[in-house]
């Protein structure tokens, strides 16, 4: 099965695309390395949040690159580009952004369809495994190079028995941009 | 012996089964064991019929007292044996196809390996819907 094109996104650019199989095998099989080199679930997620992580912090210039948006002028903003636009542009599903804190700093990105979990079922002693940790670690990865300091935790899961994948975003610090050199240097 | 039998094993590539499963209820302890010698016993006979067709399904290889095997052989040699007594070959067929599709589900799970026994309680349940679906 070849991934259609990214429907989500008007503007999407595009992008070579892989065939949605061989992506889903090749994670599945990363984590089962994970889990086999560290023999402890706890490590093998911060394993996955972190290999995400330098993920991230490439993919945001390829996003940026190709995606031809403008600037976010909020959170909020930012939270939709990654839902409606990141997150299309390379895993083709899109994500509804939902429960706002009253402050607006922290939120949800919920997912009803994962291609990173396709054919996954959690065997019981892995209870505690989050599988999709490496898109944690890309969100986060990605908005700490826009500036944007979030922790990123899954709190409902899918292979956990939940009806949907949610991603909680909650922005800790936006720092503004800095230059190195004041104006009279 | 009044009750009705339909068994579905499959059979995994290093011939340890991998999944059983009675699908008319629990039987006493002597059906059972007879059953599943049936069964074993047939699995030499589907080694002999898999290389006569070109068809994964092999209709009955095997026959012991009014108890019928019926085979399919995946192309990766695991094989599914459905021991039952005499019923539509057409609807065992279409149970194979069927169940081949979640079997390959099964298989392209990560934490799966080929070797190991499948304990999916979902696979279960699709399974025992098909039997009840298709074979009645």
């Amino acid at each position: 099965m070849l991934r259609s094109g990214p429907t989500g996104a008007r503007n999407a650019p595009a992008l070579e695309q892989i065939n949605a199989e061989v992506f889903t095998l090749t994670y599945g099989s990363i984590v089962r390395q994970l889990i086999s080199d560290y023999e402890d679930i706890e490590e093998v997620n911060k394993q996955l949040e972190q290999m995400g992580y330098n993920m991230g912090i490439r993919l945001v210039d390829e996003f940026l690159a190709k995606a031809k948006i403008s600037r976010c002028s909020s959170f909020r903003d930012t939270a939709d580009v990654v839902a409606k636009q990141a997150l299309p542009m390379f895993l083709n599903v899109t994500a509804n952004v939902t429960n706002w804190s009253p402050d607006q700093t922290e939120c949800s990105l919920v997912l009803t369809d994962n291609p990173l979990a396709d054919f996954v079922e959690l065997p019981d002693e892995y209870r505690e495994l989050r599988y999709c940790n490496v898109l944690a670690g890309v969100v986060r990865g990605a908005l700490e190079m826009v500036n944007m300091e979030v922790e990123c935790r899954w709190v409902s899961d899918m292979l956990r028995g939940d009806d949907c994948y949610e991603l909680r975003l909650k922005l800790k610090e936006h720092r503004d941009e800095k230059f190195p050199y004041k104006d009279d240097d | 012996m009044a009750t009705s039998t339909l068994t579905f094993v499959i059979v995994g590539q290093e011939d340890h089964p991998i999944y059983e499963v009675d699908l008319t209820g629990p039987k006493e302890q002597q059906t059972q064991y007879l059953h599943q010698f049936v069964l074993h016993a047939s699995l030499d006979a589907v080694d002999e019929q898999m290389w006569l067709s070109k068809e994964p399904h092999l209709k009955i290889v095997d026959r012991f007292n009014g108890l019928n095997v019926t085979a399919f052989v995946t192309p990766g040699n695991t094989r599914f044996l459905m021991l039952h007594d005499g019923r539509n070959d057409d609807a065992i067929r279409a149970f194979f196809t069927e169940v081949y599709e979640l079997y390959i589900r099964i298989m392209l799970n990560p934490f799966h390996s080929p070797t190991s026994r499948i304990t999916s309680r979902e696979f279960d349940r699709k399974v025992k819907v098909l039997a009840k679906r298709l074979i009645g």
